[in-house]
């Protein structure tokens, strides 16, 4: 369940996406969400979403996908929908009761935030989708290097989030198997209620950490004993490649932009 | 040939605990040689494999690696000329991919990327890993990944290989493909490369030059395998187990049969039954 959330996202598949820089991943899917915010009108949207179902079809992953990665937000959707929709500040009321006001404005905010959220869902689904969990530490680390000036351990950091990636699927295992061993001595975790099933969760929990710990220790002594020191300069093995692609895809974002602030202003 | 490794005097003790864990530990190990340290559980015989490459401070007596005294200054040099591979092969493995665990070691000693790709390919090679260079960990086998950490020693080219009960947490056959490894690297790299293997695989131990034996901290006993699995019922006295033949052996005796003295391997077991079987 959990693996389908962290790791089981990722679908590998040699598509333009794939294929390009995850820094370049990284930088626009950000860029997307501060274009998305100069949208103001119909027109606009029309464009966006266009742009965005154009970009997903670029991934060779079904749209299925990307509506299932839709689904676990739904609540939330829902939730800031109403939220616009119910307390607009201004324009005409077309209905009224109590506190709740709904007027055109405000309806017309509302169905402007769904949009929003749908795309911005999609968009970053786009870079989950097709980009390693690994690519993306890779990508952070190497956007993060100015932190490194005010002495941000960047390098340690970014070690800790491929070594905890890798140890994902491992720590899955583990819990599964200590499950297991808690079901065999009767431990129910499937039924009951909330409190009851909370509480089951404790015999696992702690014979998790506690491995958890162990193992720690343990790559440390491996670590250590392969020469590994802190603050010191590392090679790398691994390095991401900037292709003409990169550059392209920026131009496209960047061609958006700026179509998107003329219609903002002339129409 | 000259020592590799000079202990003198070795004496540890966990600061939790109020036993010694190690106590008065003297012995060399030659350039060259394949050394076994075996002892039960709790021996001491891991403790003794941390104190080598510094990864713990001894309380007492000296330990030199390639004439370098195991210091906080050396430690660097001496983990550069020693390769330790752990029991666990889960928990040393670092890297996200074969490769890149590979590259680890060399990735700490700052070496250029281009040296590291041919190096990366070269140790899986000489490990037979080659076609998973890409694999995640945890589509590898035990063995496997024992393999994986093998090479990763490797392509930092140690002197000294150390086994830290490298095989005992895999089945069967990983063990048998580990032990064929460290059989065909040693016979390739000879004298450039020597080899610890602490264990309580007796099998394993049959392998060495020369077995140490270590029961509650204390060094019982040194020499050659024939030597020490010659006198059977210690070895069992000391919670050791007892190589099949040297068992059959045993049994040969109490059944009032007249068994060599020196110690015989499953083949020379077989092949004295045969010859005997014919004398009759």
């Amino acid at each position: 369940m959990m693996n389908k959330l962290i790791v089981g996202r990722f679908v590998p598949k040699d598509s333009f996406v794939h294929r390009m820089d995850a820094r370049a991943k990284v930088l626009l899917s950000i860029a997307y969400i501060f274009i998305i915010f100069e949208v103001t009108n119909w027109l606009g949207y029309l464009i966006m979403g266009l742009f965005t179902i154009a970009v997903t079809s670029l991934t060779k992953v079904s749209l299925k996908t990307y509506i299932q990665g839709i689904k676990p937000l739904i609540w939330l959707i829902t939730f800031t929908v109403f939220i616009q929709m119910f307390f607009a500040p201004s324009g005409h009321v077309l209905w009224n009761y109590w506190i709740f006001k709904v007027t055109d404005i405000g309806l017309l905010n509302a169905v402007y935030v769904l949009v929003r959220f749908i795309l911005i869902i999609m968009m970053s689904t786009v870079l989950t989708l097709t980009t390693s969990p690994l690519a993306i530490a890779d990508a952070l680390e190497y956007l993060m290097k100015p932190l490194l000036k005010i002495k941000f351990p960047v390098y340690e950091v970014s070690l800790m989030l491929s070594i905890a990636l890798r140890f994902v699927p491992t720590l899955m295992d583990e819990t599964e198997r200590i499950m297991n061993a808690q079901r065999a001595r009767g431990v129910d975790f499937a039924n009951g209620g909330i409190i009851k099933r909370v509480k089951a969760l404790v015999p696992i929990l702690i014979p998790l950490f506690t491995n958890a710990m162990k193992r720690a220790i343990e790559l440390g002594d491996a670590m250590e004993a392969r020469g590994y020191q802190i603050d010191k300069p590392r090679s790398r093995y691994r390095i991401l490649v900037w292709h003409r692609r990169d550059t392209m895809a920026c131009l496209v974002f960047g061609l958006l932009l700026i179509i998107l602030i003329i219609i903002k202003h002339f129409i | 040939m000259s020592n590799i490794i000079e202990v003198k005097n070795l004496t540890f003790k966990y600061p939790q605990s109020n036993r010694q864990a190690l106590n008065d530990i003297s012995f060399d190990v030659k350039q060259g040689a394949w050394v076994a340290i075996i002892g039960h559980n709790g021996s001491g015989k891991s403790t003794l494999a941390k104190l080598l490459n510094y990864l713990l401070i001894a309380n007492e007596g000296t330990i030199k690696v390639a004439d370098m005294l195991v210091n906080e200054v050396n430690m660097w040099q001496i983990r550069e000329k020693i390769g330790m591979v752990f029991q666990n092969p889960e928990n040393q493995f670092v890297g996200a991919t074969v490769e890149d665990d590979v590259a680890f070691g060399m990735e700490n000693r700052n070496i250029k990327r281009e040296e590291m790709q041919v190096r990366v390919q070269q140790a899986l090679m000489a490990v037979n890993m080659q076609t998973f260079a890409q694999h995640e960990p945890s589509s590898l086998s035990g063995g496997q990944k024992q393999r994986v950490a093998i090479a990763g020693v490797l392509a930092i080219e140690p002197q000294v290989l150390i086994l830290d009960e490298a095989t005992s947490m895999l089945d069967p056959q990983g063990r048998q493909e580990i032990i064929e490894l460290v059989q065909k690297l040693k016979k390739e790299r000879g004298d450039d490369l020597t080899v610890i293997s602490i264990t309580h695989d007796i099998d394993e131990a049959a392998l060495a030059d020369k077995i140490i034996i270590i029961n509650d901290g204390q060094l019982i006993e040194t020499g050659q395998p024939t030597e020490i699995f010659a006198h059977g019922d210690r070895l069992l006295n000391l919670g050791l187990d007892v190589p099949f033949a040297q068992q059959v052996k045993g049994a040969l005796q109490k059944a009032g049969i007249k068994t060599p003295t020196h110690y015989l391997d499953e083949k020379g077991l077989l092949d004295w039954l045969w010859e005997l079987n014919s004398n009759q």
